[in-house]
């Protein structure tokens, strides 16, 4: 677990990416992990041909939490909203690049969660192989 | 340094089994999270083996000589827990699952009875959601106001319009010890007070019976909840201390076996103390383990304990300081005399978890979170702290390893 805490992982998590709020946003959802308190928005710009031209998030938390969010934060700029919906959490398995222990997936999954919710537009539910805690 | 290296300490940490099992890196475990649950020391795993291999069988209607046993180890445990807290009689004890349940038990049969629109229920900033849920919605059921005990900056109560605040109360309901900032609750001044408005009181013992001896009668509390599970004793059981006249005037509660004198089919009359809220077969296994761990508590001493863990606690707060210069955050009351074995802290920029998931590769258990406590985290402005919780068994090498956690935490985050 010590692993995870990268120097690209606290870059993300002190000076996170996108981070802020848009003008007017498309899409936005929110939520929270109540176990941590973390909390985490997302504001999305949708344009015209259905792709995320512009993303902001806000929101406390982990730096588990907050880096995945920074970092995924990037991976959608510029991807199609219907692909965000379907993004699953090898998307930011991929992205943080290192093995997360059971205790703190949920902080990692908690910016994917909310994306896909903004996307959804309606809460986010994982598939069931993806429920293992 | 104040010196704290108690053979005797050390000598009980080999009381308790899993303490000496390494962590999966290899590590020597340092289990600073007994404000969660306690460890259990051998006799008391031995208790409940003992109970299933000997003398389990259902309590109270058996007539062979089994029955008899099995209950006459479930009533003097609940002999044992009632002299632990000084009650009047063991009747005045009532099996619960847990502190949470006897706080229910409290709000639906008690409250549920008592309070109307017009009256009120006085609780404080500290609590413990368990502690604080249960009356928000007995207020809603019954139109009572609830109100609360300020509390300062560093969590201790504020008690200058105590008067004011207890006009109107039929109930205050508070924390012997806050679960998050270690707050010991000024009961010898609140409980008088609150008699003298005409309030009922109620006392949250979660977090002050496994740590220090609590009287009951002493304190005159009219209600007092606890947790085995947190006092040596195994999980899933707990319970309610009432005085006699209360109880007796008392609704039942949970509704069924064992807590009636004569059922037909239109019409039951209830049975009497303490079995009248004890509907169903209870956990007696855990509760004759629960006996087992009195035992254990009163053979290492309530003095000693109470004596080791301010010793433990100074001891800790010394250690902690050098990091105060590199963003230590230490929360909860600055004198000694106010606070039990709890620490909770923050540590420059790093979040509670990030802190608590390093500390754990080091071997030290350390909760993170809001400590079941949101309200006061949002009144103080922590999204989350990590909190360092001492026993018995804790000892002057399981501080210095979180000493040393903490530094390895430093070099991940580059704390300078």
């Amino acid at each position: 677990m010590d692993d995870f805490y990268k120097e690209y992982i606290l870059d993300h998590y002190r000076n996170p990416r996108n981070f802020g709020h848009l003008d007017a946003p498309t899409a936005t959802a929110e939520d929270l992990n109540p176990l941590c308190g973390d909390k985490i928005r997302f504001e999305l710009l949708v344009d015209g041909d259905g792709v995320v031209s512009d993303v902001r998030f806000s929101g406390k938390g982990c730096a588990i939490s907050q880096a995945s969010a920074s970092m995924l934060s990037e991976t959608i700029k510029g991807e199609k909203l219907e692909d965000v919906a379907r993004f699953s959490q090898d998307r930011v398995l991929e992205n943080v690049g290192i093995g997360i222990s059971p205790a703190r997936m949920k902080c990692a999954m908690l910016g994917l969660k909310v994306v896909k919710s903004a996307a959804l537009g309606e809460i986010a539910r994982w598939p069931d192989e993806e429920l293992s805690h | 340094m104040i010196a704290v290296r108690d053979p005797r300490a050390e000598a009980l940490a080999l009381d308790f089994p899993l303490l000496a099992q390494p962590t999966s890196r290899g590590k020597r475990l340092a289990y600073l999270d007994s404000a969660a649950t306690s460890q259990k020391p051998q006799a008391v795993i031995d208790a409940l083996v003992h109970y299933y291999t000997h003398d389990n069988a259902n309590i109270h209607r058996g007539v062979y000589e089994l029955a008899e046993r099995a209950t006459d180890a479930f009533e003097g445990a609940r002999a044992k827990v009632a002299r632990f807290v000084n009650a009047a009689e063991p009747a005045e004890i009532i099996w619960t699952r847990n502190t949470t349940e006897a706080i229910n038990l409290v709000s639906f049969s008690w409250g549920l009875a008592n309070l109307g629109p017009g009256d009120a229920i006085l609780t404080t900033q500290l609590e413990h959601h368990s502690n604080l849920v249960p009356w928000q919605l007995l207020a809603a059921k019954t139109g009572a106001e609830l109100r609360f005990i300020e509390v300062d900056a560093r969590g201790c109560h504020v008690l200058d319009d105590l008067d004011e605040k207890l006009r109107g109360v039929k109930l205050l309901a508070l924390s012997h010890v806050s679960n998050t900032l270690g707050t010991i609750a000024p009961l010898d001044l609140v409980i008088p007070k609150a008699h003298a408005a005409g309030a009922v009181v109620l006392v949250d013992a979660a977090q002050s019976l496994p740590h220090f001896a609590v009287d009951v009668r002493a304190l005159d509390v009219d209600f007092l909840a606890g947790s085995g599970h947190k006092m040596c004793g195994p999980t899933g059981i707990g319970f309610l201390y009432g005085k006699r006249a209360l109880l007796d005037a008392m609704p039942p509660f949970l509704t069924g076996g064992d807590m009636i004198r004569e059922v037909g089919y239109e019409h039951t009359t209830f049975n009497e103390l303490p079995w009248k809220f004890e509907a169903g077969t209870s956990n007696i296994a855990d509760a004759v383990a629960l006996g087992a761990a009195v035992d254990y508590l009163e053979h290492v001493g309530m003095d000693w304990i109470a004596a080791h863990e301010r010793a433990i606690t100074a001891y800790a707060l010394e250690r902690l300081q050098p990091f105060v210069a590199r963003g230590l955050q230490i929360y909860g009351p600055e004198s000694i005399e106010r606070r039990s074995g709890v620490i909770s802290f923050n540590f420059s920029d790093i979040h509670a978890h990030d802190l608590a998931s390093i500390l754990d590769t080091e071997g030290v258990c350390v909760r993170a979170g809001h400590h079941c406590t949101m309200p006061l985290m949002e009144k103080m402005g922590w999204p989350a702290t990590a909190r360092a919780s001492f026993y018995l068994y804790t000892t002057e090498r399981d501080i210095d390893q979180l000493a040393l956690a903490l530094e390895k935490a430093a070099q991940v985050f580059k704390v300078a």
